[in-house]
């Protein structure tokens, strides 16, 4: 190895960054580095030509300085020079240059191509490697334009030198990144899959990375990469260790390689050929071996490397989940890594036994190892660590461990790092609600977790017990006597005082016979907590209260005397003031029949997933919460058959209105739903009660406001750059506008988008109007209308906008208003897609959502006597003509609504035509650009069986196609 | 794959810094300050593999070098973990035991070996000297 010398001949530069070494402080680096950027610059801009050793040195500085976090605004276009240098260090400088500051849309991106594309031809391997590495490194689209058809020739060609191999594999895999359609892998498939037979190792941990990247998106194709991949490993592990050279890194035979080789594996399931299977259980099986085996040093590499292939082989070994002998092994294998003194060891081993948990082969196996686990997670000195131990607790968890687990769980939590505190209480409290065999255990469990971690309590998991409580009948009493003691403390949770208020406000009088819990030492017991909670929890209790008035009349006079009380009667907080007049008013005027049935016990609440469970997948991001919940549910069906854990009303939940004084759980409705309809009471009342629609539209979308609930915008940091991606689902909002041109598309905590849209022959106009609900301003407001490519040639949308260019920023509450003039060019399919992005509160929101232009818009209706109908009608007899289509009803069939709906879709309505009075026969035509299509619609109703039956004729049989979608969504 | 590739110093400077998808300059600096804080925190007995925000770090520490490499959950830690030390090799047996000082002074060289063992975020040499190799033909044509 030659001595290096500081800086190796660039005395500057060696000085200068000496000089920065020794500032003393902050300021005085910068003041160096600024000296020194003036002094580059005059060099840059100076009239003397530099020679290339001096451009080199101060690309080198700026690179330098780069470093030191400063940005860098010039000296590109020298370091683009330096590319055509013939010099190799120069044109190294050049390329190191390029490839850290230069993004890929850099105006230079043209000369940098030219300089690449001269040193790709020069055959010159050195030269070529440096240029694959910059377009490997930049890898812009100008780049793939410009290469992507030499570099599939250089990586199969016979002639090129295995380096250069390596560098074009992965330069392939970036363009196919930044460009796949640019790409075409097909005639090149299978040359690139025999990279893997290539002599030279280096080349296939290449072509590896390349080929496990174009299986994921092609898994068919590259298919045939499974039978060498696994000749290929079979041969790496089966050597000697000194078989491959420099590749064997501390007696391991090429670890890195194995490694990407089983990675590649798991893009697939077990092969299908019994010799390849067999061959590939048997490297598996020496991999396990090779674990139990002495090591061959004493060094920690010497184990690391061999563990980073056991690892991999069980990640895949897990991924096929068909080998039971194979996943009791991975087990042990994993138990006696759970007991390493190496804390990475144990960290990976219980990571890698939680996936293993959700297989049923191995689910038993890894039960053994809780006794460890526990351990872990009391000992353990790294939280990380720690953390893996919970996952791996939940995930282990059945019906024969979950006390003890809960037990434990809770245990730690008294200790628990802040951090993770909030995920182990919605793990305990779906632990606990999912394998409760007695309900006791479950109420029991959850006023625990609030006792323990009362400020980690989320809404979710207080308003998930009220509603067991409420559906299940067996455990009311003992709740109510539960929260009576618990109560007693001197200093509880609020979080327990609004269980406590509640569930007391229900069931208080299943407990009101003993003396020690009558009703006035229930009601004063909750009263002494009133002045120290908030204001949600006071107007629950003041609820509590009149539901008090009517369990006990009683008490009823002491009841009165708090609720005309003047902290009441006046309250500062106009919610509460409001609830102690009424709830005064009505008990002083109600007869105790209208009080029983008003403040009637709260009807079981619908059955729906648990909202806790969504919360902590949502929380852990998607993916990390593993489908076990799924596998798990099959496999043990039958035993929770009977105990299927009631869920909460997420509809009631989400549709929290911003005031934080209306309580969720709907019991400051509760006169209102209980006078309304008790049995029916529930989420989709509620959505009925909020809407401002008429009944009739309310009953045409009843889920597009579940669709739009807000989760999706609250967290939307991370934009999606595809706008099609973030569209809302949103064909019911499509077909919500089917038949009719005005009203809400789209609203959300932040923003409402209305609609108002007229259409005349083929041409349209459409407001849109964007409403701030927020009191904050939205800053750089834009809007975009985008149509995908088969749909720009069918219609032309041109968006004007009203006030201004759509001002950039959004008053708190204003109002913007757009217009989209549209015209219809020829028949179309899909909708046009609204993209709108604003900053709200510093976070990036960007929304999509479809647009109601659907082509019966462009309809004409057409008058016609019942002789013209028919005879029309049978001269569209061609099958292609026809479309017909039955269907159930999803709505009530009501004639009325049903004629309405048939013109809003825009054809005349044929009265006496179909001689069957029952039916509806209609007349359109289509107006295009290009064309005009004639248009013949019936409906058939049959009303004892719920059904329709829905017929269009039209000459164009596209046309009949959509409208018969369109039109039989909406009945 | 392999988001990014830190050297700092125990004072949390970075010595060098090298990124596979492309992050603005304002914000590596962020980036870079608050993966050195969750590192320079811990403890010996605590593991190297560390989860911030949708990514893992694994990190490693010679004397008064950190190295810190963002992978994403495609990505085996301890092969990470190991790709380090071999990465350390390498600079030792170029530069005959390396210190801090001779990375600072040789940032380009260091630059060539890592672009010789990582490209575009995949692991893609492992053997010395053939990572070596170029970073030989350099200094040779240099000589001359």
């Amino acid at each position: 190895m030659p001595a290096v010398s500081k800086g190796d001949g660039m005395r500057g530069l060696a000085v200068f960054i000496s000089d920065i070494r020794n500032c003393k402080s902050k300021e005085a680096e910068i003041k160096r580095i600024n000296k020194e950027l003036a002094n580059i610059r005059s060099k840059f801009k100076g009239d003397k030509a530099l020679d290339g050793y001096s451009k080199k040195k101060y690309v080198c500085k700026l690179l330098f300085i780069f470093l030191l976090g400063h940005d860098i605004d010039f000296g590109h276009m020298e370091a683009v020079n330096l590319l055509s240098s013939n010099r190799y260090t120069e044109k190294q400088i050049g390329y190191l240059f390029i490839s850290v500051l230069v993004n890929s849309n850099s105006e230079l991106i043209r000369l940098i191509n030219n300089g690449i594309k001269n040193d790709l031809a020069s055959r010159n391997p050195t030269f070529m490697n440096l240029a694959l590495h910059c377009i490997a490194n930049v890898g812009s689209r100008e780049m793939a334009e410009a290469f992507t058809a030499d570099i599939p020739k250089i990586l199969v060609a016979g002639d090129t030198m295995d380096s250069v191999k390596q560098s074009a594999a992965l330069c392939l895999l970036r363009l196919n990144r930044t460009s796949p359609d640019l790409v075409p892998m097909g005639e090149w498939t299978s040359r690139v899959v025999h990279l893997l037979n290539d002599q030279h190792l280096g080349v296939v941990t290449a072509a590896t990375s390349l080929i496990t990247t174009l299986a994921q998106k092609n898994p068919e194709e590259f298919k045939m990469s499974v039978s060498l991949a696994v000749s290929r490993l079979s041969r790496i592990v089966t050597s000697a260790s000194t078989d491959l050279q420099d590749y064997t890194y501390y007696f391991v035979p090429a670890p890195w390689l194995s490694v990407k080789l089983l990675r590649l594996l798991q893009c697939y399931p077990p092969p299908e050929e019994g010799a390849v299977r067999g061959r590939l259980t048997e490297c598996l099986e020496t991999i396990l071996n090779k674990a139990q085996e002495p090591p061959k040093s004493k060094k920690v590499q010497h184990s690391n490397a061999k563990n980073a292939v056991l690892f991999e082989a069980i990640s895949l070994i897990i991924h096929h989940d068909s080998e039971p002998n194979l996943l009791v092994r991975a087990c042990n294998q994993l138990g006696q890594f759970l007991q390493h003194r190496e804390t990475n060891l144990r960290y990976l081993a219980l990571e890698s036994m939680c996936t293993l948990a959700s297989s049923e082969f191995s689910h038993e196996a890894v039960k053994t190892h809780i006794e460890t686990v526990i351990n872990a997670l009391k000992t353990e000195r790294d939280v990380s660590v720690r953390q893996r131990a919970v996952d791996l607790l939940y995930a282990m968890c059945d019906r024969s461990n979950a006390q003890q687990i809960v037990a434990e769980m809770l245990n730690y939590l008294e200790t628990a790092d802040y951090s993770i505190r909030e995920e182990i209480v919605l793990k305990v409290a779906i632990l606990a609600e999912k394998y409760a065999v007695d309900y006791t255990w479950y109420v029991d469990t959850i006023l625990n977790l609030i006792r323990i971690a009362g400020d980690y309590v989320s809404e979710e998991v207080w308003y998930r017990v009220i509603q067991i409580v409420i559906n299940r009948d067996d455990v009311q009493g003992y709740s109510a006597k539960t929260v009576f003691e618990a109560l007693q403390a001197p200093a509880c949770h609020e979080n327990l005082v609004k269980v406590g208020g509640y569930i007391l406000g229900e069931f208080g009088n299943l407990i009101a016979g003993d003396p020690r819990s009558s009703p006035l030492i229930q009601f004063n017991l909750l009263h002494s907590k009133f002045h120290l909670c908030s204001v949600p929890t006071r107007a629950l209790l003041l609820s509590t209260y009149i539901k008090f008035v009517n369990l006990f009349p009683e008490i009823k006079a002491t009841i009165q005397d708090v609720l005309r009380s003047d902290s009441q009667l006046r309250n500062a907080d106009v919610e509460l003031q409001q609830r102690a007049v009424e709830y005064l008013r009505l008990s002083c005027i109600a007869s105790t029949d209208i009080l029983a049935t008003v403040l009637e016990e709260m009807p079981p609440f619908p059955e729906r997933e648990s909202s806790i469970l969504t919360k902590l997948k949502k929380k852990k991001g998607p993916g990390k919460v593993p489908d076990m919940e799924e596998t798990k549910k099959e496999r043990n069906s039958d035993m929770n058959g009977s105990t299927e854990p009631v869920s909460v009303n997420s509809s009631a939940v989400t549709m929290s209105t911003p005031s934080t004084s209306t309580d969720l759980l709907g019991l400051g409705l509760a006169p209102v739903l209980n006078s309304v309809a008790p049995a029916s009471a529930g989420g989709s009342l509620l959505v009925d009660v909020f809407s401002d629609n008429s009944p009739a539209v309310a009953s045409l979308a009843p889920t597009a406001e579940e669709n739009f609930s807000s989760p999706r915008i609250g967290s939307a940091d991370v934009v999606s750059d595809d706008p099609a991606a973030a569209v809302h689902d949103a064909d019911e909002l499509v077909n919500k506008f089917v038949c009719k041109n005005n009203g809400v598309l789209f609203e959300n905590q932040l923003m409402q988008i209305g609609l108002k849209s007229e259409f005349r022959q083929n041409l349209g106009r459409m407001y849109i109007f964007y409403g701030n609900k927020t009191s904050t301003q939205f800053l750089s407001f834009s809007t975009a209308v985008i149509c995908q490519d088969a749909l720009k040639t069918h219609i032309l949308l041109h968006l004007f906008c009203i006030t201004k260019q759509v001002d950039p920023a959004v008053d708190g509450g204003a109002q913007v208003q757009q217009i989209l003039n549209i015209e219809c060019v020829s028949d179309f399919m899909e909708a046009p897609i609204l993209n709108i992005q604003f900053r709200y509160g510093g976070a990036l929101q960007n929304m999509s959502v479809k647009l109601p232009v659907t082509l019966n818009k462009f309809f004409q209706p057409t008058e016609m006597t019942s002789q013209d109908f028919f005879q029309r009608w049978k001269q569209l007899s061609i099958p292609q003509q026809e479309v017909q289509k039955i269907f159930k009803a999803k709505h009530p069939m009501d004639t009325e609504v049903t004629k309405a709906k048939i013109i809003g879709f825009g054809v005349a309505l044929l009265d006496m035509v179909d001689p069957n009075p029952s039916n509806f026969t209609g007349a359109g035509v289509i107006h295009t650009k290009n064309i005009q299509v004639g248009c013949l619609l019936r409906l058939e109703p049959n009303t004892q069986a719920q059904m329709y039956r829905l017929t269009l004729r039209t000459s164009r049989e596209t046309v009949s196609q959509r409208l018969c979608e369109l039109l039989s969504e909406q009945f | 794959m392999i988001k990014f590739f830190l050297m700092v110093n125990k004072q949390g400077q970075t010595r060098l810094s090298k990124y596979f998808e492309h992050v603005e300059i304002h914000k590596r600096t962020s980036l870079e300050a608050d993966v050195i804080k969750s590192c320079l925190s811990r403890t010996k007995d605590e593991c190297s593999f560390v989860e911030y925000k949708d990514f893992k770090l694994v990190y490693r520490q010679y004397a008064a070098l950190f190295i810190v490499i963002g992978v994403d959950e495609a990505e085996n830690e301890l092969a990470v973990y190991e790709l380090v030390h071999n990465f350390v090799e390498v600079l030792d047996k170029y530069f005959s035991r390396v210190v801090t000082s001779q990375i600072m002074f040789n940032l380009d060289k260091v630059h060539i070996i890592l672009d010789e063992m990582i490209l575009n975020g995949r692991i893609v040499e492992t053997n010395k000297s053939r990572i070596l190799a170029p970073l030989l033909v350099l200094d040779k044509m240099s000589e001359s």
